[in-house]
């Protein structure tokens, strides 16, 4: 042990305990081992993030196909032609209707697995696992099976055969937009996919509401079922609620996969800002010009929703200003 | 104290082994994927492949890169959907393949992504088909050597169509008529794709319109593509069309599988389809639209382009001409030994028995009297406008006429782009 005892009370060893090994050169230097440890991480993200910010930037005022190094300057023009193409603007929409199905489905489906698994007297661990690994699967290969083995347009998919049984007609799941059944593809896979990790997070969270609540509750009268989870269950996870929103949105704002895999990039609905980008700057296209422009467009509209976020939900408000 | 701290690792060992570890992952690399049994000498060369579907291609394309002496060709062979996507993001990066196969594009010349191959060609321009070349040649100089022609058609099982008492359709009302009729609980008349996408090319031919004008100017928005695609849109609406098949149009199993009478395909699938089939099977040409349209066939096909901006211009242009115009066996094995293609090289195509009867020899007849060759002015850019056009027309149920406008207004900005 390298402490010394006086009295009986564990004291530090002093800084000279160890004079056997005086510093040398630079390893005593505490700028030489800010810079030793954060430097590796700096140079990392100023070569992968900042300079592609800044080139991205550039580039969108080039027309800019086939090459990342443009000569020929055309001021706004990539701009004027993405806020103009309808598959963009067509794809906030898209994202906006993703957000509104996805957020409140994956926060109750994932409540009520964790309420489910919380009360079981058996078997939890075994549920719990089962509900969590569909976490671990790929989101191209769960895609790929929804697309290809359950929600198949034809007489042996998975869905058309259970409506065969009780004598629907095959379903065109996601060549036909009209009616937009690829919602239900893409949603279900999602839920299929993420509720799992929610459920975890809320099962912690029910494990930590102290059980006496409970027991106050039920001297008081409060009837088990709907009130007590109305009255305590529900803001006791107010907390975590907020975060996994929060979490949920930020997965929503970078759905790629489930689309690009499920509705194909021929459609012209369907299209997550992202796939449009990608379809643009890195499909066929390739004309990183008009896709930087979508990206630079793209990222100013995420500051101001995470602007009027903040200012709607109170985040990053310090204490004095409430 | 952990049993870490008694080992005798010390800066110089880790050192040591850091180095040791480099020079191992060095000397595997040297047996990376070069399509040779042993090493080699001379240049390095890649070369780009998309995935194709026929058993053998792949070891094929192989067999020929290690037959190649005068440099080691590293073979890329890129499965999945996004080839063109993954050939592109590598032009730009120093790992740019040296050799690479895709479609004739004009984009591509003009941005000095491919090199000018007129010297390799010229000495056997003649024994090429005049359109492929002509698909290949900007400013009377020729960008690439096409390796094989894929005429794209219908292919039907003549017992369903005898079953059905259904004629061989030669206009699109027929072949709606006969999707109808053809149509059980178990079957559905027609496969088109799952996006429509490969029936846009072929549509507008039928109707007597075009991509493009020969001087470059939109040539797709006439009334009678308009009216096309209403009848499209009517047959996409009958429930007499398949959709969301497992797998695509390229692929035979829709019309091997018995999920559908008449299926959109390319020749390429021949073989697999009379495997399944035997002579159960017909071809005929995309049907006539309207009055003053004629029975079309889309002939697509793969090319071979040197990067013009890699490091081995003159040693990838020497292996082009090596394999894609010197060796006429490799070529002939290429086209007609997996799937069924046509080779561009006449000579060929002459002496090539296995496309001499049968319905091989349908598919090239078909070929040489209906087909259409891809525009090399016709951009990647155009054809995504187009393809929304179809599908905000016909599968989301817009205006044709508006769409084809929007479209219109598209293809004449990228050609204004272009062209000035």
């Amino acid at each position: 042990m390298s402490t010394t005892t006086t009295r009986g009370v564990a004291q530090p060893a002093p800084a000279k305990a160890s004079p056997a090994r005086p510093r040398r050169g630079l390893r005593g230097n505490p700028t030489f081992n800010f810079w030793l440890f954060t430097g590796p991480f700096l140079i990392g993200l100023v070569i992968f993030v900042f300079v592609p910010i800044v080139w991205s930037i550039w580039l969108s005022f080039f027309d800019a196909r086939f090459t990342v190094t443009p000569s020929k300057f055309i001021g706004l023009d990539n701009y004027k032609s993405m806020l103009t193409n309808s598959n963009f603007t067509g794809s906030l929409v898209t994202f906006t209707v993703f957000a509104a199905l996805i957020v409140p489905l994956t926060w109750a489906l994932s409540l009520g697995l964790a309420m489910l698994v919380h009360r079981l007297r058996f078997m939890r661990a075994f549920f719990r696992s089962v509900f969590f690994l569909p976490t671990a699967v790929s989101y191209v290969a769960a895609a790929l099976i929804w697309k290809m083995s359950i929600f198949t347009g034809v007489r042996f998919g998975l869905m058309n055969t259970v409506l065969g049984w009780f004598g629907v007609e095959n379903i065109a799941y996601l060549s036909d937009p009209n009616p937009p059944w690829y919602w239900l593809v893409i949603v279900t896979v999602r839920l299929w996919l993420q509720s799992g990790f929610y459920m975890i997070l809320f099962l912690a969270a029910l494990q930590n509401i102290p059980a006496e609540l409970y027991e106050a509750a039920a001297i008081d009268g409060a009837k088990p079922g709907w009130q007590t989870f109305r009255y305590i269950t529900l803001p006791q996870l107010r907390a975590t609620s907020t975060a996994v929103i929060l979490l949920l949105l930020v997965a929503a704002y970078q759905a790629f996969d489930e689309f690009y895999n499920i509705v194909t990039t021929k459609a012209t609905w369907g299209q997550t800002p992202l796939m449009v980008l990608y379809k643009t700057a890195l499909g066929e296209n390739q004309d990183y010009g008009a896709g930087s422009a979508g990206a630079v467009i793209l990222t100013l509209l995420i500051c101001l929703v995470t602007l009027l976020q903040g200012k709607f939900m109170g985040f990053g408000r310090g204490e004095d200003s409430k | 104290m952990s049993a870490l701290s008694n080992s005798n690792w010390n800066r110089r060992n880790v050192l040591q082994a850091a180095m040791g570890l480099a020079a191992a992952g060095g000397l595997a690399a040297c047996g990376g994927n070069t399509g040779r049994s042993g090493g080699g000498s001379g240049d390095a060369l890649t070369q780009y492949f998309h995935a194709y579907g026929e058993a053998g291609t792949e070891q094929a394309i192989k067999r020929y890169a290690a037959a190649y002496k005068k440099a080691d060709v590293k073979t890329n062979w890129i499965t999945g959907s996004n080839f063109e996507s993954a050939l592109f993001a590598a032009l730009l990066t120093k790992k740019a393949p040296d050799v690479f196969e895709f479609h004739p594009q004009i984009q591509m010349v003009k941005s000095g992504q491919v090199a000018d191959l007129s010297d390799i060609i010229n000495p056997v321009k003649d024994d090429f088909n005049p359109a492929d070349i002509k698909s290949h040649t900007v400013d009377g100089k020729i960008y690439g050597v096409r390796m094989i022609d894929d005429p794209q058609f219908f292919f039907y099982r003549k017992s369903m169509l005898e079953k059905a008492k259904v004629d061989v359709p030669t206009t699109l009302d027929e072949l709606l008529e006969a999707a109808e009729k053809l149509t059980t609980s178990k079957v559905k008349g027609v496969f088109l794709g799952n996006d429509l996408t490969p029936a846009i090319n072929p549509l507008l031919w039928s109707a007597g319109a075009d991509t493009l004008t020969a001087d470059n100017k939109p040539a797709f928005h006439t009334d009678a593509v308009v009216a096309g695609m209403k009848q499209l849109r009517q047959l996409f609406t009958s429930g007499n069309l398949l959709l969301d098949a497992p797998a695509d149009y390229w692929d035979p199993s829709a019309i091997n599988q018995g999920l559908c009478a008449i299926q959109f395909c390319g020749m390429w699938a021949m073989p697999a389809m009379q495997q399944a089939l035997g002579d159960d099977l017909g071809v005929f040409p995309f049907p006539k639209v309207g009055d003053n349209g004629k029975q079309s066939v889309y002939n697509g096909g793969w090319s071979m382009f040197v990067n013009a901006k890699g490091k081995n211009v003159d040693a990838a242009k020497e292996y082009v001409k090596w394999l894609w115009i010197d060796q006429k066996q490799y070529q002939e094995d290429w086209a007609t030994s997996y799937g069924f293609h046509i080779p561009p090289r006449t000579s060929i195509a002459q002496s090539a028995t296995k496309l001499k009867s049968g319905l091989p020899a349908e598919g090239v007849k078909l070929f040489n009297e209906f087909g259409h060759f891809d525009n090399i002015g016709w951009t990647q850019a155009m054809i995504t406008a187009l393809t929304d056009a179809f599908a905000n027309s016909v599968r989301k149920n817009g205006d044709p006429n508006a769409a084809l406008a929007t479209a219109e207004k598209k293809v004449n900005a990228e050609l204004k782009k272009l062209f000035g």
